[in-house]
């Protein structure tokens, strides 16, 4: 089998994943942070592990301002109602999931205001762009690092050094980007990481969460839950400190324990090496794609500008009826149509009908690039 | 044998902030362990370090150093 749905869920995970899942329910099993005894310890410890895992890989300020949570879309949420009041004005772009559109529709409904810039139809932001659209009450600039759809790298660096020229917060969306390109909160002046760990961090799904940069001040934070954290047990009101202020309720302890074990996987072997082979994959992939007649190849089809996540069309056939040939005939998994991002679909051209996506992940070879290469060419000859 | 009352509990917000403690503490060589809070010392349901007595004042400097954020230290009978 051939899975390149890499960009929805990484598969298959290191081994160490599963062992560290495995252990963590045969051998420890308790709530973190609740109890006090020695398995509580431990599990706490695993997922305190977690939490230095995600902040040495993101160069995160400190391992107590990762907020744990399911997902990006949690994390993003967490970050935009969070901090969000009416009257504030953000900026986001037209390439967009709807991770980050749906919360900001219902923000603007309630009195945000919102700006979205338009890409180009490869997915490419114009960072004057965003500067010109910073109004006096802008309070914040929310990216996604990289499309879902055809991979398009934006950015996010720029964006930050506009986001503190003008003294806003950046958030970033590093769903596609987290453990297969380099993120820096640093480097790039992010204010918000949200990230999530089943994808090309090769952890569990239901991980994720939002690291805090130090220009971020909590106490401007609204948590999303509200409820018991383990501490300050004596008070019925929400704690006021990172990370329990935004980490009500038994966490998925096993799934971080899992993550904790994939991120460190990702650090030993190194995202640049893991970017290198995704690159050279990708534009393999890319180049073989616009060499067939029929085939339309979405984005910037350069893979040093874009994840290794790849969109296309066959001219004559339906996105679903590519996908499942590809899955009935050759055993190929992908995903088809508008991938949650109605947004980017019509800015590169492709909505209503979306398209067809290779998602390559740090597992993918380049023989099943050829074979991927050929099931293609053969549909591609039969439409004609 | 530490003999009885010869403890410290370091009081900590968290389960994460005693674990980044107990990580500060380690790194500088000073013994620790991670406790229940003692009934007497708080109401709290969460965890505490417990170091010996004549360690507080070294451990009270390391995790000032690495920032990390403390309720206080207090003694204790175990």
């Amino acid at each position: 089998m051939i899975y390149f749905d890499n960009a929805a869920t990484s598969w298959p995970k290191p081994p160490v994943v599963l062992e560290a899942m495995s252990q963590f329910m045969d051998g420890v099993g308790a709530n973190p942070g609740r109890s006090g005894h020695r398995l509580s310890v431990e599990a706490a410890r695993l997922v305190y592990g977690a939490r230095e895992a995600v902040t040495e890989l993101f160069r995160g300020p400190d391992p107590l301002r990762v907020a744990f949570g399911l997902n990006v879309t949690e994390a993003l949420n967490l970050a935009l109602r969070g901090i969000l009041r009416p009257g504030d004005h953000i900026i986001t772009s037209s390439m967009e999931h709807n991770s980050m559109m749906r919360p900001l529709r219902a923000l603007a409904r309630e009195g945000v205001e919102l700006t979205v810039v338009p890409c180009s139809p490869e997915g490419f932001l114009e960072p004057a762009d965003v500067e010109a659209a910073i109004r006096p009450n802008t309070v914040m600039i929310a990216l996604n690092h990289a499309s879902n759809v055809v991979g398009t790298l934006l950015p996010v660096r720029e964006a930050g050094q506009i986001a503190r020229r003008h003294d806003l917060l950046l958030l970033v969306d590093a769903a596609q980007t987290g453990g297969c390109y380099p993120v820096d909160m640093g480097a790039d002046a992010i204010d918000l990481l949200a990230f999530t760990g089943h994808k090309a961090l090769l952890g569990p799904m239901g991980t994720g969460g939002l690291i805090l940069g130090p220009r971020v001040d909590e106490r401007r934070l609204r948590p999303l839950k509200r409820g018991g954290t383990g501490s300050r047990s004596e008070r019925e009101e929400q704690p006021d400190f990172l990370p329990d202020m935004c980490e009500s309720g038994t966490p998925n302890a096993v799934g971080l324990a899992g993550l904790g074990a994939a991120v460190r996987w990702v650090l030993e072997r190194g995202v640049p090496a893991i970017r290198a082979h995704e690159v050279s994959l990708a534009q393999r992939l890319i180049d073989g794609l616009c060499a067939i007649s029929g085939v339309t190849v979405y984005g910037p089809r350069n893979a040093a500008r874009q994840t290794a996540t790849v969109a296309f069309n066959v001219a004559g056939l339906e996105p679903s009826a590519v996908g499942l040939a590809l899955d009935e005939e050759r055993d190929i998994m992908c995903r088809v149509g508008l991938h949650c991002a109605p947004a980017a679909h019509r800015t590169i051209g492709t909505f209503p009908a979306g398209a067809v996506r290779f998602g390559l992940g740090a597992f993918s070879t380049g023989a099943e690039i050829e074979m991927a290469l050929d099931a293609v060419a053969a549909l591609a000859g039969r439409a004609r | 044998m530490i003999e009885k009352g010869s403890y410290m509990a370091i009081l900590v917000a968290s389960t994460s902030h005693a674990l980044r403690a107990e990580r500060v503490l380690h790194m500088a060589g000073i013994a620790n362990k991670l406790i229940p809070v003692p009934r007497s010392l708080s109401s709290d349901c969460g965890v505490c370090l417990r170091i010996s007595r004549e360690d507080a004042e070294a451990a009270r400097q390391a995790l000032e150093k690495a920032k990390v954020q403390i309720e206080e230290i207090k003694p204790f009978c175990a």
